[in-house]
């Protein structure tokens, strides 16, 4: 991202170790997916020796969104579906932090939906992870708006009714969307890169982790983890990348240009295979960052004769 | 143009809009016409007064509603425009002359206006000519030198080039000249020319201007009205002052983005009205929780549901004071007037920094759109928030130590070294931990609800208006003080033992109240607001339905205190409200 210069930060040479991120020790339940993406995010921070300081975790309600407790930087576990306004409220006038938000699927792409829809159009310089187990977890088994039809929970025990939501579908039809990725919690490695490539975009970078729950959708993913052919990989030198020993291991591999929005989309909606990687990324645009952080950097001296101004404009 | 030109002279004025709820209202329709209601004194004036002496209708059939609202009164001089008498459909001139006759049988003054004759000989649109036009003839009658209008004129058209300008000054002259020629009536109101420099503005402006000039950066909001011009002014100041309007995908995005603002050390305002207030409350309940700062502004109108959008209530009070699931103390204030629209904005920053907490500030559509000159605030340094403090913190220290004499803590910041912790919105304990046991739900419920009572003690018992002991006492908050307090002198000036006091803070109550209450034979509040009447076959003493303030004081003194409210959707007149208490004084003393 563009560097501001707003506060008068001392940079940072304090060495960071991975345990400087670790937090509370996590709560979720053994073989839970969250798991994966925790340790991808602490990797991250310590390979990017993100100040703890200046990292804010931002999240809403529900097994996902205990992640912050299980950081040791900044966070925000607030209300269900809310984080994004909160997010964006952070980042608003505070550049200098580095801000991620953690979500599930009942919390983005139900209740939060419409803040979801919207903080992709604002796009403004935020990691976004979406843990998506296709299931409420932490209220026990009710449909998520991305079960699978048919599939029985606690509120359809005859199975879902309804077809679900296809996030990235969502994600790539708002318009100003910027960075879109998919990735499976048990390929720990394309977690990691996936998380690095988002937060190194500048804008909003929407990354869906596909994963289980242990309790309620424990075997959703049993067959495209049997059957590695049923991940579509989606190579590209502007894409996420993997090494070659680690490639092999994805005999479904096609060339995609992340750049081709019509392509992901294609991609995004089909139902036979999970893609795996960057669908879209656009550098160019506009965040709103550079709205909002407007004025950020004005003299108070500035500002009094601002407002002394303005009060000036009523006087009769 | 009219106000503004009385304010420069010296003279107070109070204003108040009416605007439809709708853009474009069927074309004379008895309803939803708008307008504007100026009342003129050589003193400042406190409200929008009673009836009025002068009406100028552009369509007739509209004063049928200020006439059921009570707006006019037998001597009322009516002008209207005679342009309907030449409509092409001819119901619409029989309508406009029946509609005069009846006028006058009612026992008020008309005169017919040429409108269009008279405009069209300056303007080729009568629509973009008559206003000025009438401005004219309200000069003249209300013997206004021309001089200072011309360069009134001059300084409002100039940007649309000279021959605008020339349009414009002679439609005015023409205006006047008719006037002097036809119109007998003059009225004269002397003026004091200001001392002060003085400021004219409505109420939602002196709340944005108060925003500004306390350094709060942010307003987060979605569009409401009455709310919402607020944020219109803001839009453009802040591109000097240094600041941004967040128009957010929802009421509730609104006050999210505010307090992320806020958690990141820059406290935010959001404004809103009664139905975005209803959407709020999760979050509102999450900053006290949380103990973010944050200023939030309600400018109440009609309700219940989207109710009345464009008219005046109080209704708010009892949903400001419960916005949460959960008990949520919070602070809660209230201006009376314009002036203090502007001011509260200041100390309401100050608050929520101070005590750590959401602080509530009810506003509502008659300051919102009122106009009343005060004078012009000295703006202070020391109002603005101080520099971002992100200088590490001390080893060990908590998020929420919180003193367990005041309850209050101090809060890191996102960018303080060693400060790190996760803000929650589940019960927590000192570390900002989520608690498993019950007894520090018990702990951080006291401390929380502690700094509501450390604030009550550092306030002042409310000023009473009159003496300190009567017959009656009236309670009132908010846009009513002018019109009470008028009311009140009305009756003091007979030696009626009647004293008025208006409550600024609702959470926590200024002290002192009960003690003030029991000097009184009885205590009242009037509001604009529904509660049941007494005399209301259907209604027991048992089933009774008091007023938001009311209940609230009852509630909290436990002293039997009466309640008069009215929901007109339009200001309080000081004589209904005279009347009424000339009634309670009769019952009283006898």
């Amino acid at each position: 991202m563009q560097p501001f210069k707003i506060l008068d930060l001392e940079p940072h040479e304090q060495h960071h170790d991975p345990k400087d991120y670790a937090g509370a020790l996590p709560r979720w339940c053994p073989g839970c997916g969250d798991h994966s993406a925790l340790n991808a995010v602490q990797k991250l921070c310590y390979d990017k020796q993100l100040p703890p300081e200046r990292t804010v975790v931002v999240s809403g309600i529900g097994c996902s969104s205990r992640f912050p407790h299980y950081m040791n930087t900044y966070g925000f576990h607030g209300l269900h579906g809310r984080a994004f306004p909160v997010a964006c409220g952070v980042k608003s006038r505070r550049p200098d932090l580095h801000v991620f938000v953690v979500t599930g699927d009942g919390d983005c792409c139900a209740i939060g939906a419409g803040h979801w829809i919207h903080a992709l159009r604002y796009n403004m310089d935020l990691t976004v992870i979406l843990l998506d187990n296709n299931v409420y977890g932490l209220t026990k088994n009710q449909t998520s708006p991305t079960t699978r039809l048919g599939e029985h929970t606690n509120t359809h025990p005859r199975g879902a009714v309804v077809p679900p939501l296809s996030p990235l579908t969502v994600a790539l039809g708002i318009t100003n969307t910027s960075f879109v990725a998919q990735t499976v919690d048990w390929q720990p490695a394309h977690v990691y890169n996936t998380i690095r490539a988002a937060y190194e975009h500048r804008g909003t970078s929407f990354v869906r982790i596909l994963q289980r729950c242990p309790h309620f959708s424990a075997h959703i993913f049993d067959a495209p983890r049997e059957d590695p052919s049923l991940l579509l990989f989606m190579e590209h030198e502007q894409g996420i990348s993997l090494e070659p020993a680690k490639l092999q291991k994805f005999p479904n591999r096609m060339t995609h240009d992340p750049q081709n929005l019509d392509e992901a989309r294609a991609i995004a909606e089909r139902e036979d295979i999970y893609p795996l990687g960057l669908l879209y990324r656009n550098e160019n645009a506009v965040c709103y960052d550079d709205f909002t952080s407007r004025g950020l950097g004005m003299p108070q001296a500035e500002r009094q004769v601002a407002i002394r101004t303005a009060i000036d404009k009523f006087v009769i | 143009m009219f106000a503004d030109l009385l304010t420069r002279n010296g003279n107070g004025i109070w204003t108040v809009e009416i605007i439809p709820a709708e853009i474009e209202p069927p074309k004379r329709s008895r309803a939803g016409a708008s307008g504007y209601r100026i009342r003129i004194g050589s003193h400042a004036v406190t409200n929008a007064g009673d009836t009025a002496d002068i009406v100028v209708a552009f369509n007739e059939q509209v004063l049928y509603s200020r006439i059921d609202s009570g707006a006019l009164r037998p001597g009322t001089l009516i002008f209207t425009d005679g342009s309907w008498l030449a409509d092409p459909n001819e119901r619409v001139a029989k309508q406009y002359m029946d509609a005069v006759a009846d006028f006058r049988a009612r026992g008020y003054i008309v005169i017919t206006l040429p409108i269009a004759e008279e405009c069209l000989k300056y303007a080729d649109d009568v629509r973009k000519g008559k206003n000025i036009w009438i401005l004219g003839l309200l000069c003249a009658i209300y013997d206004l030198d021309q001089a200072p209008v011309h360069q009134n004129i001059t300084n409002r058209f100039s940007k649309k080039g000279e021959e605008t300008v020339r349009k414009n000054i002679a439609l005015f002259s023409a205006g006047y000249e008719w006037a002097l020629q036809h119109v007998e009536q003059r009225f004269h109101i002397p003026s004091i020319a200001n001392t002060k420099p003085m400021v004219v503005m409505n109420g939602n402006q002196a709340i944005a201007l108060g925003i500004m000039a306390a350094g709060i950066e942010v307003c987060s909001m979605y569009p409401i009205t009455p709310a919402t011009s607020a944020s219109h002014f803001l839009a453009s100041a802040f591109e000097q002052v240094g600041g941004i309007v967040h128009q957010a995908e929802d009421e509730i995005a609104a006050i999210g983005f505010a307090v992320g603002c806020s958690y990141a050390g820059k406290t935010a305002v959001t404004i809103t009205s009664g139905p975005g207030l209803a959407l709020k409350t999760e979050f509102i309940g999450l900053a006290v929780m949380t103990e973010v700062p944050l200023v939030i502004v309600v400018v109440q109108r009609g309700g219940p549901s989207t109710g009345l959008p464009t008219k005046v209530e109080q209704g708010d009070l009892m949903a400001a004071l419960h916005a949460s699931p959960g008990d949520s103390p919070k602070i809660i204030m209230a201006p009376a007037t314009i002036e203090e629209c502007f001011h509260f904005m200041i100390t309401a920053r100050k608050l929520a920094e101070e005590f750590r907490s959401p602080v509530m500030v009810l506003s509502d559509a008659n300051l919102a759109t009122g106009q009343q000159p005060f004078a012009k605030p000295v703006f202070d340094p020391a109002w603005l928030a101080p520099p971002l403090d992100l200088s590490p913190v001390e080893p060990g220290s908590l998020p929420f130590a919180w003193d367990p004499e005041t309850g209050l803590s101090r809060r890191p910041i996102p960018g303080q070294r060693g400060g790190e912790y996760v803000l929650t919105s589940l019960a927590h304990d000192e570390h900002s931990h989520v608690a498993y046991e019950a007894s520090i739900n018990q702990r951080a419920m006291r401390m929380r609800s502690r700094k509501l009572s450390v604030l009550q003690s550092a306030l002042q018992p409310p000023a009473l208006h009159g003496d300190p002991e009567g017959d009656l006492l009236v309670v009132g908050w908010g846009s009513t003080l002018g019109t009470i307090e008028e009311a009140v002198d009305r009756l003091r000036s007979e030696r009626k033992r009647v004293s008025s006091v208006h409550l600024r803070f609702l959470s926590p109550l200024e002290p002192g109240l009960k003690a003030i209450f029991s000097r009184f034979r009885k205590v009242i509040t009037i509001e604009v607001n529904y509660s049941d009447d007494v005399g209301d076959p259907y209604i027991t003493e048992e089933s009774r339905r008091y007023s938001p303030l009311a209940q609230l004081l009852r509630a909290h003194t436990l002293v039997d205190i009466d309640c008069w409210s009215r929901v007109p959707g339009s200001p309080l007149p000081p004589a209904a409200i005279e009347q009424r208490l000339r009634e309670e004084l009769s019952k009283v003393v006898a």
